[in-house]
């Protein structure tokens, strides 16, 4: 084992705090407390157009009010799962370089499917 | 990543059997073992007790196959009524004192005894505690004030604020609980786990202190107290009855308040 003569309340005490860290817990409860109304909705609308066809289902998504729930949908979601995953990879990957790597990756991700998901609403609700 | 399975150096292997001669009522122990001195891997030593001849806690039989049987056992132990922590070790599967545990209400058959999880091992049953000692330091476990200290009466406190500590201050820090968390055993480094942050609680709520705020930016860490998640092992394991993960909760409420939402 390697020898550590540093005196073990230095490595107790370690970097200090961050003072940061309630934003992303508080963040995390926001975000799923949308989820639980926006995944309501999303299901109730979704079984109402299990029997309707294409052109139905298009104008239902290009409403205003549906499309607004939809990216609000889109971006609780994706947010709340980047939050959810910074824990996991905090929690288990140890290595720095692989953690600080998936950490940015999956935020880069989450941006990418967000935008994504909002421009496709954007598409059906603005008709181009 | 973290480590879910033990290194090599580390399998636990099976030991020496003590079978018991002439025993009216014997109970099979199973005794987790190791030395640094002869680097052999840990071994589970099995030892058969005769209840009739002994105390009705499991420190009792300890004591006597120390005493009795194979004198290189090692164990801490010291008050033997649970105010102490000594004794803290995983008993039939759950961190728990040793002299509060009986014999009685360990499952049926082999009653299984291993130091308290995921600490190194000095000998036998004996984790070290170091770090978990320093961590305590870490939150200045003491009074804090600015007020200069009144001059002929000590510092007063209500009969309601006192209330307050009820739940807290009867932690006799045994480390059952930090070392039954998931998250302590994973991030136990930096995170500060469930014993030490409701101790951190305990002077956060206490009225006559003046340094809350200072507590709460020391604590406000991604790490040091957000690692809880409230999986409630520590609640579910204290043998003293008390609910940390209910503190750190108290803690989190409190630094939610101080700022805006």
């Amino acid at each position: 084992m390697k020898q550590d003569l540093r005196n073990p309340l230095a490595r107790a005490r370690g970097l200090g705090s961050a003072k940061d860290g309630v934003g992303h817990w508080w963040t995390q409860r926001i975000t799923a407390l949308a989820l639980v109304f926006l995944t309501v909705y999303f299901l109730v609308t979704v079984l109402g157009l299990v029997h309707a066809d294409f052109a139905t289902a298009r104008a239902t998504v290009g409403k205003p009010w549906n499309a607004v729930l939809l990216i609000a949908l889109i971006v609780s979601m994706f947010w709340h799962a980047v939050l959810g995953l910074q824990v996991v990879i905090e929690d288990y990957v140890h290595t720095r370089w692989l953690e600080l790597l998936s950490l940015v990756l999956i935020k880069f991700l989450a941006v990418l499917g967000a935008l994504a998901g909002v421009l496709a609403v954007l598409r059906v609700a603005l008709g181009s | 990543m973290a480590e879910f399975t033990l290194p090599k150096n580390s399998k636990i292997q099976t030991g020496k059997h003590f079978p018991a001669k002439d025993a009216k009522k014997s109970r099979t122990f199973k005794v987790y073992r190791w030395t640094p001195d002869d680097g052999q891997n840990p071994r589970t030593d099995t030892y058969e007790v005769d209840l009739a001849a002994c105390g009705p806690m499991v420190l009792d039989a300890l004591l006597k196959i120390k005493n009795e049987i194979d004198p290189t056992l090692s164990l801490r132990r010291s008050c033997r009524e649970g105010i102490c922590g000594s004794c803290a070790m995983n008993i039939d599967g759950t961190n728990t004192l040793a002299c509060t545990k009986a014999i009685s209400d360990c499952g049926g058959g082999t009653v299984n005894i291993y130091p308290l999880p995921h600490m190194p091992v000095v000998k036998d049953l004996v984790p070290d505690l170091t770090h978990f000692y320093a961590q305590f330091a870490s939150i200045k476990p003491w009074l804090r004030t600015q007020s200069p200290a009144p001059a002929d009466k000590e510092r007063l406190q209500s009969p309601e604020d006192r209330k307050k500590l009820d739940g807290l201050y009867e932690c006799i820090l045994c480390a059952c609980c930090s070392t039954s968390c998931p998250s302590y055993w994973w991030n136990g480094d930096r995170y500060l786990g469930p014993a030490i942050l409701l101790q951190a609680y305990r002077w956060i709520v206490d009225s006559r202190d003046e340094d809350t705020g200072a507590r709460l930016d020391d604590l406000e860490d991604p790490f040091k107290l957000y690692r809880c998640h409230t999986i409630m092992n520590c609640a579910r394991t204290c043998p003293k009855g008390l609910n940390p993960a209910k503190a750190i909760a108290e803690i989190k409420k409190l630094i939610v308040q101080r700022r805006s939402a």
